[in-house]
């Protein structure tokens, strides 16, 4: 399989994405700058974790206008995979990939720490290796990702099965303790937790790796 | 012209800062603060050489396209024929 990692002019979980696909899944990844154009030989897209744009204006808000994200939006439309995690995720809802928009956290405090996720859907291309109900272990490091959709959004988010992920125990304000959500074809995924990071017995936890071979 | 647009929350959104403002504030002694609502202001020069119906347009557009997340924002916005016009344009809010 080929993936691509997009690099955003303040990306910082871009080598970390890239590192657990090549070394540790043997996959064939390419880096993207955020100005490349052509995703045609690819087969699934990482929009990593970060600080695009330094977060100016809204996280994700200025991302979404680079040359790569009209690319990644026509990929998406012909079926291709996405992934967005944390950053990349506040991405896909400013560029309307996926529905809703990020609030403060409650706390008003950055967080980084590990949490526990309960897997809502299994049927999911990204979470076909995991068990429903399962719980799993990931880091989560971000000050925007109390998510927030209108009552109807949501009622239709769970009509349709697109919540992929809650937190067990809620640390962010998010709505319905929702942590990861995928848009109703089901080959958009986006989620605040880092399964990047949590790919290696080494990093404390090897839950996230399951996602990434989900895919493969 | 200058353009003052200023960005809200909607209304039952959750703001975070504007409770722990408005925390600080009943602490201060102000108990009869029962809510605040902290949102942005940003200020766009615009050329001269549109025409202020023509600036407006644009505005509207900054905002829905890039200013605002309409999912979660509100915005208003004045259009100003300079800084010093303050007062006279003052009904210019839309």
């Amino acid at each position: 399989m080929k993936w691509g990692v997009v690099v955003f002019p303040g990306s910082n979980c871009d080598h970390d994405a890239y590192h657990v696909l090549k070394h540790v899944l043997h996959q064939d990844v390419h880096f993207l700058w955020h100005k490349d154009k052509n995703l045609k030989t690819y087969d699934a897209i990482v929009l990593p974790g970060g600080f695009s744009y330094g977060d100016y204006l809204r996280c994700g808000a200025m991302a979404r206008f680079s040359p790569i994200m009209k690319e990644v939006i026509q990929f998406s439309k012909k079926g291709g995979l996405v992934l967005g995690i944390c950053n990349g995720f506040q991405i896909l809802l400013e560029s309307g990939l996926l529905p809703g928009a990020m609030l403060q956290n409650a706390s008003l405090k950055f967080i980084c720490e590990t949490v526990t996720l309960a897997v809502e859907h299994n049927r999911n291309p990204f979470t076909k290796k995991y068990k429903k109900g399962e719980h799993l272990q990931m880091p989560i490091a971000h000050a925007e990702g109390n998510y927030f959709i209108d009552a109807e959004g949501l009622k239709e988010l769970e009509d349709n099965g697109q919540i992929i992920f809650r937190y067990v125990k809620n640390p962010n304000g998010s709505l319905k303790s929702i942590a990861g959500i995928s848009n109703k074809k089901g080959n958009v995924l986006g989620l605040m937790p880092h399964p990047e990071r949590a790919s290696e017995a080494l990093l404390g936890s090897t839950d996230g790796l399951r996602l990434f071979e989900s895919v493969i | 012209m200058i353009a003052r647009i200023y960005i809200t929350l909607k209304e039952g959104v959750l703001d975070p800062q504007g409770k722990t403002v408005q925390k600080s504030l009943n602490s201060l002694g102000f108990k009869n603060i029962s809510d605040v609502r902290v949102g942005k202001y940003i200020e766009v020069k615009i050329d001269k050489s549109i025409k202020k119906s023509q600036a407006q347009k644009q505005i509207q557009k900054m905002c829905d396209e890039l200013l605002a997340n309409t999912v979660i924002e509100n915005y208003s916005f004045e259009i100003l024929r300079s800084a010093q016009d303050d007062r006279a344009c003052q009904d210019d809010r839309v």
